[in-house]
Order: C-alpha cells, then structure tokens, then sequence
C-alpha cells in the first residue's frame, strides 16, 4: 500500500510538468488551430528565464582583503552580491528564493515572447496546411535552442530550489505508515501544487471571465464570433501568450527538480504531444488528466514489483516505453482520445 | 517527350553522380567519408520524399527505419558473412516489415495526429533500441563486429583482426585510384561507388514511381483526400505503400551506413534524426525529383565543413579589411558558423519554408525564370 502511494507521488512531478505543457499546447491547438512544435522551446526559454534572473542576482560587489588569503596565497576576494549590499537581509531572500521570485519576471517576459510569436510568425500560417505549420514551428524550436545553447552554453546548469524547501517530507509517517516508507522531496510538493494553481487558473480564467467566455466561443466557432463584431484574433493572440506564460512558468519551476539545458524542450515535446493526443485533441480538461494519468503511469511502470513481474513472463522492462504503449492502444481503440470531440483536425 | 526528359535527367544525374569525386573537389568535400554520407542520406532523402512530397504525409519517425537497417545489416556482418549484398537485402527486408507494422497503425489517422504518432513510434523504438532491447542492439555502447562473431561463410579469415566488408572481394574502404587531377588529389574508393550506384538506382525508381499510375494517385491523395473518398477509392493500400516503400529506402540508406563503417547506435535512432530528413526535403525542394538529394548534400556539407569553420579562418577571410572592421565582422559572423552552423540550419529552414515552400528547387527556377525573361512573356500571354 505505502509503495503505491509513494509510486503515485513520484508520477505527480513529472505528471504535473506534462500536464503544465499540455495545457498550453491543447490552448494554442484549440484556439488557433495550429500544432506548436516549439512549445516544448517555450518550456525550455522559462527555464532559462529563471536561470537568467538568478544570474542576475547574483552579480556580485568583489572586495579584495588584504588580510586573508585564500589557498593559493593570493588576498582573499569577497564576494557580495548588490542585492545583498543594497537590500541587505531581504536581498538574501531574494537570492534563496531566486527560483520562485523569477515568476514574476518569466510570465510577462513568456507572454512578449508568445504574442511576438504570433503576431510575427505563426499569424502568417493561418491559410497554410498543418504541415507547413508544423515545419515552420520545428525550425523556429532549433533556432531558439540554439540560440540559449549560444548563449548559455551545451551544459545543464543546476538551480537551486529555496532552503526551506530543501529537505523532504515524511508524507508515510503522516498518514500511519511506518516512518521514512515515503519520503517526498518538499520542493516536487510545491511543484505539484504550484501545477494545480496554475492550471485552476486557466480554468477559472476561461470559465468566469467575459474574456474566457468569448474565447470559448471562438474556439467552438470562431466565424460566428466574428461575425458578431468581435475582435476574435485579437483575443486568441493575447491566449497564444498566455498559452507560453504556462509552460514557461512550468519551466522555471522545474529548474530545481531538473538542471536546465538547452535541449530539455525537446525531451518534453515528444512527450507533450503523445499526452494530448490520449487525452484528446483539443480537450483542455483531457490534458490535464492524461499528463498525470501518463506520469503517474510511467512512475508503476518503473516500480522494482512490477518491472520484476513482467521479467518473470518473459518480456523485457517497459517503463521507458510504456507512455508510448499507451499511446498506441489508446488511439486504436479510441482514436479521439480520453475527452476529446470526435473527427477533430482530421483533413 | 517526357520520357525522353526523364532519361536524359537520369543520364546527367549519373554523370554527376559517377564524377562526384572529381566534381566535388574545389569545394573540399571529395573525401570517401563524406561523399557516402552524401549518397546515403540522398536516398533516404529520395525515399522519405516518395512518401511527404506525393502524399503529404508528414512523418517523424523515419530515423526508426534508418536505424533499424543498420541494425539488421550488423547482425548480418556478426551472424553470415562480411559481404554487404545479404546485409544490404535483409535490412530493407527487416525496415519494411518494421514501416509495414508502425505504417499499419499510424495511417489509421492523417493529418496532424498522424505526425505525432510517427514521432511516439521513434522515440519508442528509440527507448527500445538504447535500453528495453540491449540484448538485440547492445544498449547505449551500439552494436560492434567482434572476433568472435560466427560469420559462417567467411571461413578464410585472418585471425586476430576484424574483417572489413566487402563487396564480393572488394573492400569498401579501399581507395582504387589515387589520381592527382588539376592539382587536387582525388580518393577513388569502392565505397562511394557502391552507395553512388544505389543512389542512381533509387533515383531511376522514384523517377518511375513519380510518372507512374501509382504516383499520380499518391498526388491525388496530397491534393483532394475527401474527394478520393467520395469517388470510392480506398486511400489506404495507397499510404501504406508508399510508407513502406520510404521505409525501404530509409532501411536501406541504414544499411549502406552500417556497410561503410560497420556499427549501430541507438542515437541514430532518435526523433531529431528523422527531422533531419524532413529538413533536407523540405530544404531542397519537397515533390521534386532532385530537390531532396540537394537538400541531403547541402546539409551534409554544412555539417561537414561549415561547421568547421572558426574563428581564425574567418578572420583569415577578412584579412584585408581595417581590423576594427574584421573583428565586427567576426563578432557577427562566428555565431552562426562552427558549432553553431545548426542556428543557421533552422533560421535557414525557416526562410524556406516562409518565404519559398518549393524549397531550392523552387528558387532554382524562379531565378532561372528571372534571367530568361519567362515570366515576363508568360505575363504577356496571360494578358492576350
């Protein structure tokens, strides 16, 4: 009993990160019609958006000390970050807290880059077919890549989640297991909750708010809106944005979990795609539910009990292909997925 | 007419092929090494753009078939012998079988769904290749010929040194002519020409293929799938097959890696892989004959030599400018060359495909069209 539950909980990081860029995808798929290949990209940028801020941050006030000498004799420089110098204690925080604090420059920064986007690039592929759009957002993914990998070098670089959230959390002993059977990292709970935030958000956004109402308007027809006397595009624009404001704050949160590096984005593109494809194209709660369904799946799937079950039939360990199984099965037998409408984007 | 175009384009297309060696020299590409990979990456270039350029079928997953075929022709050179002939015919064997599997089951949708499902079947065969299927493909090391390989028809083998493959006698890495032409040496090895004759041969097929019934309703497919529907046509047999015939190609462009250095890795399996081949399609002009061997020799060369280009060279370009101006020049330029010639790749990508769907060939004959004043008079009838 405990093993599942701690196998549950290790699905929900990974889960809620899936979910996160879902969520985007199946917004910018359901609104203007076009699949993203550069929004695991967008995923990647956040990330390195918080990697920016924190170096930012911590540029530092060196002070050479002529008493002291560090170990190769030479005068001792010390290092204070202006922050610090100026804010002094509540410059500390900023820097502990440098993962979380970069939110709030990540989301208008994401939400620029993703109308920029729009407006300069994707605006243009409307009347083209999907493949046109697809080749055009592949190549614009390389090029941002490799522009942070210009920039930032090919290496990860390792962010540091805030020191109260450092340690773990005994979650077993809390609910009457025995103590240190479930042990959970303090900072993948924030994550799992900052994804449950976030995607309540959009929910929210889309459902009780005049704006929300129109763009699921648009999104169930968008000629009529029009015809109506509303600005439709406008509106999709400003959801494009959003739509890349969500994966990059999935993005700078994940940074502690997982070092960022310049191809990261694609890893979780592939991934992103095959879980709105089960849960439905175009489905925003179907997204939702199959990225952690598939994460948390993926977690039993790398479970010692289960991996030694299937080597005792005879077949060869599955968890690094099991998304993948799923996949397949799911649009064989339903081929518009967990939630979604049937024959969506099929010409 | 259009027969006797076709051959004199396969005839000339030959020539070039045949002379590549020589051809290629100003341009510092004419080593072996290189001009295989141009041939190789050509026909699996020519295969994939059998299946996206006539149907429209974009798919992501022909890295899987490419590393599929190397796979199959290294266990060939470990079980049967080093001759590359049984490798060669049981890769394209072994990656039709494959495409006819995972064509089966993503050609069950079109358009976008069927993208990504091409792309979850190579990151699975990926993941299948590097870690769940060691055994089969040695995991992350790759499959490697070793001494103890049965090999049961080579019975006359030197100990204690691995064979090399061959064709029939003719070692693929030995180099028959060694000529220095107009001051260029020239390398003359077995293994282009090999690679150079099946990439002829898979250009005279996709030429056949293009002008054939069969090519017509792939056309037709890209053009009007509904309206094939409402005729009562099944589109079906139609995508498969030319799924599985690029599938082949793919098979074999792995394959003939495999037979030119003898190894096979997971990573050639990977999904970028196979978005490579849709650059080079794309690149070079996608429906197009030639276009899709443009596009693999021109990627292939900027990976080859553009990436090769640093720093010092460029400023030993610029020499004869005022420093202040070099040192610009270089800070602008060395970005985009070198290690990183791939932020070129997509920028360039983009450019064409924004701004030139056609792809090279297009801009080819646009110029072309330009410089004889054909649109001009075109124009000039239309108005009459």
């Amino acid at each position: 009993m405990d093993a599942i539950l701690l196998q549950v909980l290790n699905g929900l990081d990974k889960g809620s990160a899936y979910a996160l860029i879902a969520l985007g995808l199946t917004l910018i798929f359901g609104t203007l019609g076009v699949v993203n290949f550069a929004h695991g990209a967008l995923f990647m940028l956040g990330a390195f958006c918080a990697v920016t801020f924190s170096k930012i941050l911590a540029i530092s006030k060196v002070v050479i000390d002529p008493e002291k000498t560090d170990f190769l004799g030479n005068p001792a420089k010390i290092k204070t970050p202006y922050v610090e110098e100026w804010f002094g204690s509540f410059g500390t925080f900023l820097i502990d807290f440098a993962v979380p604090v970069s939110l709030i420059a990540a989301v208008p920064v994401m939400i620029l880059i993703g109308i920029a986007l729009e407006r300069g690039l994707i605006k243009h592929f409307y009347n083209r077919p999907h493949a046109d759009q697809i080749l055009v957002t592949f190549g614009l993914a390389i090029v941002l890549q490799e522009v942070i990998k210009a920039f930032f070098g090919a290496n990860p670089i390792p962010q540091s989640a805030p020191d109260v959230f450092m340690g773990s959390l005994d979650i077993g002993a809390m609910v009457g297991f025995a103590e240190n059977a479930i042990i959970y990292p303090y900072w993948r709970l924030v994550y799992f909750f900052f994804s449950l935030a976030v995607i309540s958000a959009v929910f929210a956004f889309l459902r009780f708010t005049t704006f929300g109402m129109v763009v699921r308007a648009g999104m169930a027809d968008r000629e009529t809106v029009g015809l109506l006397g509303i600005n439709i595009d406008k509106k999709f624009t400003i959801m494009f944005g959003i739509a890349a404001a969500v994966a990059g704050t999935a993005g700078v949160m994940y940074t502690p979990i997982n070092p960022p590096n310049y191809h990261m984005g694609m890893d979780f593109l592939v991934l992103s795609f095959v879980v709105v494809v089960v849960g439905g194209m175009g489905s925003l709660p179907g997204a939702v539910a199959a990225g952690f369904l598939l994460g948390i799946l993926e977690s039993f799937a790398s479970m010692p009990l289960i991996k030694d079950a299937i080597s005792a039939i005879g077949l060869p360990s599955i968890d690094q292909i099991i998304i993948y199984l799923v996949a397949v099965v799911v649009l064989l037998v339903r081929p518009r997925g967990l939630m979604g409408k049937a024959g969506m984007m099929e010409d | 007419m259009s027969i006797m175009k076709d051959r004199m384009l396969l005839i000339i297309f030959a020539a070039f092929v045949l002379a590549a060696p020589l051809i290629f020299a100003p341009t510092g590409a004419a080593y072996p090494d290189l001009l295989q990979r141009f041939a190789i990456y050509g026909i699996f270039a020519i295969g994939f753009n059998i299946l996206f350029g006539l149907t429209g079928y974009l798919s992501f997953g022909h890295a899987a078939f490419l590393g599929v075929g190397s796979y199959a022709a290294v266990w060939m050179f470990k079980l049967l012998s080093m001759n590359i002939i049984p490798a060669l015919i049981l890769s394209v064997i072994i990656a039709g079988v494959f495409s006819l599997l995972i064509g089966y089951i993503s050609l069950r949708r079109s358009g976008i769904y069927f993208s990504i499902l091409t792309l979850a079947f190579a990151q699975m065969s990926y993941n299948l290749a590097y870690s769940v299927l060691t055994p089969l493909t040695n995991g992350e090391t790759g499959l490697q010929l070793r001494l103890d390989d049965a090999r049961i028809l080579d019975t006359s083998l030197a100990a204690g040194e691995l064979p090399s493959t061959n064709l029939f006698g003719l070692p693929m890495k030995e180099v028959f002519w060694n000529p220095t032409i107009l001051g260029y040496e020239l390398q003359f090895n077995w293994g282009y020409y090999v690679c150079a004759l099946l990439l002829i041969l898979s250009f005279w097929i996709s030429i056949r293929i293009f002008r054939s019934p069969f090519g017509l309703m792939l056309r037709a497919i890209k053009t009007n799938q509904t309206r094939l529907n409402y005729t009562g046509i099944s589109t079906r047999p139609y995508t498969l097959a030319a799924f599985v015939i690029s599938g082949m190609f793919a098979g074999l462009a792995g394959g003939l890696l495999a037979s030119m250095d003898p190894l096979a890795g997971a990573e050639r399996m990977q999904w970028t892989v196979g978005g490579e081949v849709v650059l080079m399609v794309v690149l070079g002009g996608m429906g197009t004959l030639i276009g899709p061997i443009l596009g693999a020799v021109f990627i292939k060369y900027f990976e080859n030599i553009f990436s090769k280009i640093n720093e010092g060279v460029l400023h030993g370009w610029v020499a004869f400018l005022p420093e202040w101006l070099d040192n610009i020049f270089v800070t602008i330029v060395s970005p985009f060359v070198g290690k990183g010639w791939h932020l070129t790749l997509g920028a360039l990508f983009m450019i064409v495909v924004i701004f030139l769907p056609g792809g090279l060939v297009d801009g080819a004959k646009r110029i072309g069209r330009g410089i004889t004043g054909a649109n001009r008079r075109e124009a000039k009838a239309g108005k009459k």
